[in-house]
């Protein structure tokens, strides 16, 4: 008695504010693109969250495996001083 | 809890030497608190014990907007109406966001709703009582959701990454559930003396059905002791409950209210409240399928999946014919 | 007609028209086809809910006797309503509530567009609210007849069934009376009439893309506005509303 037509899963991305990135806030089911925008809207932004969406097929998407995770990642996190708390300021020289 | 009694993989947990290299080197990942995301790698019991604990919590949400559902076309304002749809809107979005937890799993929410509504996945017992009187709406917000509230919170650090953020979003949804039934409860007990008799009557018929939520002692339980290894359960369920019990009789205070326990009092030396255990034979007879409203639950939410069937089925149809016809374009 | 008194009638009829709607909608938490249809309802529900206080409470107040929103919802019999008899059917199957939906929709949207540049001022802001509420809920309404219509076998002969059934209910919203005579020449509202075009136009164009047909005109089923003659219906939706307000009169909730 399994459904034979269950609705796609897609991945949904949110603009929370202006000038800010999407974000991936978690995934719906709907049965095409356009729904699934709606779906989107209904489901993820009921408390004002979001000002864009973006939806996306969850079969769509290319993922890392995890066994790359050391060659993919490492290199950068040696490269510390990218992070700003890298840098020791004193505190008399105010807030930067 | 919302997710009762779930059981592991019933063997206990293995020691290092037991373990094979792969499990040894999860374990260490579990216990340096690292996040597991979906394509880690997993012991085959970790996924199973999760997807029914996730499941379980999601259908728990899904038949827990019944109860609450019960009283929304009788709401007395149109702000309680309003407020009291949105709460019940969010279980359905929580419910939601642990079915997808799940899915990235390797289940499916249409198999996990099939194993709802064929019986081999259970529900949280709490939601087989029925909701009565205005001041349920009350009671159920206050006691309901503080309890799983307690479960909720700790969930937030569990091992399992898209667990551990559907938990994240729901808790910070939450925040405004528990307020609003104690909101609720205290219109109530100020109100006229037919309101307080609402609300005294409430707080008497959930008191100890929210105490089962925890579920029994698990203190010699092997399916916790595994969970808790894997931080997929954070505290035992006596932990937890006592934990309830202490926060929440001086609310019963504040509200003039009475716990219906002769039992409960301060215990000075342990620092927290004694109390009596619920009737344990009851909430094994309410998982069992025997509870007030097992059967209306399970109905409503069998009636509402079958008479979609069409919708679904039909919003498919259609989406596939539009993009049939965008590829004949093309 | 007394303006004011018109203006009171006129406020009745918009808001009764989301109490309703948003009562019946709200029947479905808990109950859709599947989660994010039960979510987007509940949404729809909440909009409708939230409108209502507005039109209500200003109705209260163009009043002058003292009445909330909440009286005006909680203590008024059937007679006392003035939403169209349309809103007030019962959900039936999902096809059917949102068949009932996307008429409704094609109605309101218009309507509330023309009230957000009328002359009245509190009216006007309150449409210009609601418009931006009506516009998302036809955009879906509308989508999901056009989906279920040209869907299945089945889920076409569903949606032609609803339409069949509901549309004897779509010629009161475009009928006049004395009190839209006196909204029309007060400059706050139009002439109901002149929206039909408009309103032909946009169920055609759904109807066309849902491969479904409008019936030939059959014999118009009014007196939800005047509040004259309501159906069977709306006496047990106010049963369950107004229960609690009517059981324990004066207490606070």
């Amino acid at each position: 008695m399994t459904d034979r037509t269950e609705w796609p899963l897609w991945e949904v991305f949110i603009r929370g504010q202006h000038g800010i990135s999407h974000r991936h806030v978690g995934s719906l089911h709907a049965p095409d693109a356009e729904k699934a925008v709606r779906n989107a809207r209904d489901v993820y932004t009921r408390r004002n969250e979001g000002v864009s969406i973006w939806v996306v097929e969850a079969r769509h998407i290319a993922a890392s495996s995890p066994s790359d995770k050391g060659p993919l990642y490492e290199p950068a996190r040696s490269k510390v001083y990218r992070h700003p708390t890298f840098f020791d300021i004193p505190d008399e020289a105010g807030h930067m | 809890m919302y997710a009762q009694m779930v059981q592991s993989t019933g063997k206990g947990v293995k020691s290092r030497a037991e373990m094979t290299e792969d499990e040894r080197r999860f374990q260490d990942r579990v216990d340096a608190g690292e996040k597991i995301e979906p394509k880690d790698w997993m012991p085959e019991g970790y996924r199973r014990t999760l997807i029914r604990q996730i499941g379980q919590h999601a259908h728990s949400e899904i038949v827990g907007q019944l109860p609450e559902g019960n009283w929304i076309t009788r709401a007395p304002t149109l702000e309680r109406k309003a407020i009291l749809l949105a709460k019940v809107q969010d279980e359905a979005g929580h419910g939601l966001y642990l079915y997808c937890a799940a899915e990235t799993l390797g289940v499916s929410r249409d198999e996990l709703t099939e194993d709802l509504l064929s019986g081999r996945m259970k529900y949280s017992s709490i939601f087989n009582y029925p909701t009565l009187t205005w001041a349920d709406m009350g009671a159920v917000g206050w006691l309901v959701d503080g309890a799983a509230i307690m479960n909720q919170v700790p969930l937030q650090r569990t091992s399992y990454g898209p667990y551990s953020r559907a938990m994240i979003r729901i808790c910070k949804e939450e925040s405004f559930h528990q307020r609003q039934g104690y909101d609720i409860m205290l219109k109530m007990a100020r109100g006229t003396p037919a309101q307080k008799r609402m609300a005294q009557d409430a707080l008497n018929r959930f008191w100890y059905p929210s105490l089962m939520m925890f579920g029994p002692s698990d203190a010699d339980s092997v399916h916790s002791a595994q969970s808790m290894a894997w931080k997929i359960k954070i505290n035992t369920n006596d932990e937890l409950r006592q934990k309830f019990v202490d926060q929440t009789v001086p609310q019963a205070e504040f509200l003039g209210l009475t716990v219906p326990d002769p039992d409960l009092k301060w215990n000075e030396e342990r620092g927290h409240y004694d109390f009596s255990e619920p009737d344990w034979s009851e909430f094994f007879a309410v998982i069992a399928g025997e509870g007030p409203c097992n059967a209306e639950r399970m109905a409503a939410r069998r009636k509402a999946w079958d008479d979609g069937a069409w919708v679904r089925e039909g919003l498919m149809a259609h989406a596939e014919k539009k993009r049939a016809a965008k590829v004949a374009a093309e | 007609m007394d303006e004011n008194a018109a203006l009171f009638e006129f406020l009745l009829r918009m808001g009764d028209n989301t109490l309703i709607l948003g009562h019946r909608v709200s029947e479905w938490c808990g109950h859709a086809p599947v989660l994010e249809e039960d979510i987007a309802l509940a949404n729809t529900a909440l909009d409708l809910i939230g409108q209502t206080q507005m039109w209500l409470g200003l109705a209260g107040e163009i009043e002058g006797q003292g009445r909330s929103a909440d009286d005006l919802a909680f203590l008024r019999d059937a007679w006392d309503f003035r939403n169209l008899l349309l809103v007030e059917q019962p959900n039936g199957d999902f096809g059917q509530t949102m068949m009932r939906q996307f008429l409704f929709d094609a109605w309101h949207l218009p309507m509330l567009t023309m009230l957000a540049v009328g002359g009245h001022e509190r009216i006007a802001e309150i449409a210009a609210k609601a418009a931006k509420e009506a516009a998302y809920h036809l955009d879906r309404s509308a989508d999901l007849v056009i989906g279920l219509g040209d869907g299945t076998e089945e889920s076409h002969a569903r949606m032609q069934a609803a339409l069949d059934l509901l549309w004897p209910y779509m010629a009161e919203p475009f009928e006049a009376d004395e009190v839209d005579a006196a909204m029309t020449e007060a400059g706050v509202a139009p002439d109901p009439g002149t929206m039909r075009g408009a309103f032909m136009e946009k169920v055609g164009a759904v109807m066309d893309a849902a491969t479904l047909t409008v019936p030939e005109r059959r014999f118009a089923q009014t007196g939800g506005k005047s509040g004259v003659r309501h159906s069977e219906h709306l006496g047990h939706i106010l049963t369950q509303m107004q229960w609690l307000q009517r059981a324990y009169p004066g207490a606070a909730w």
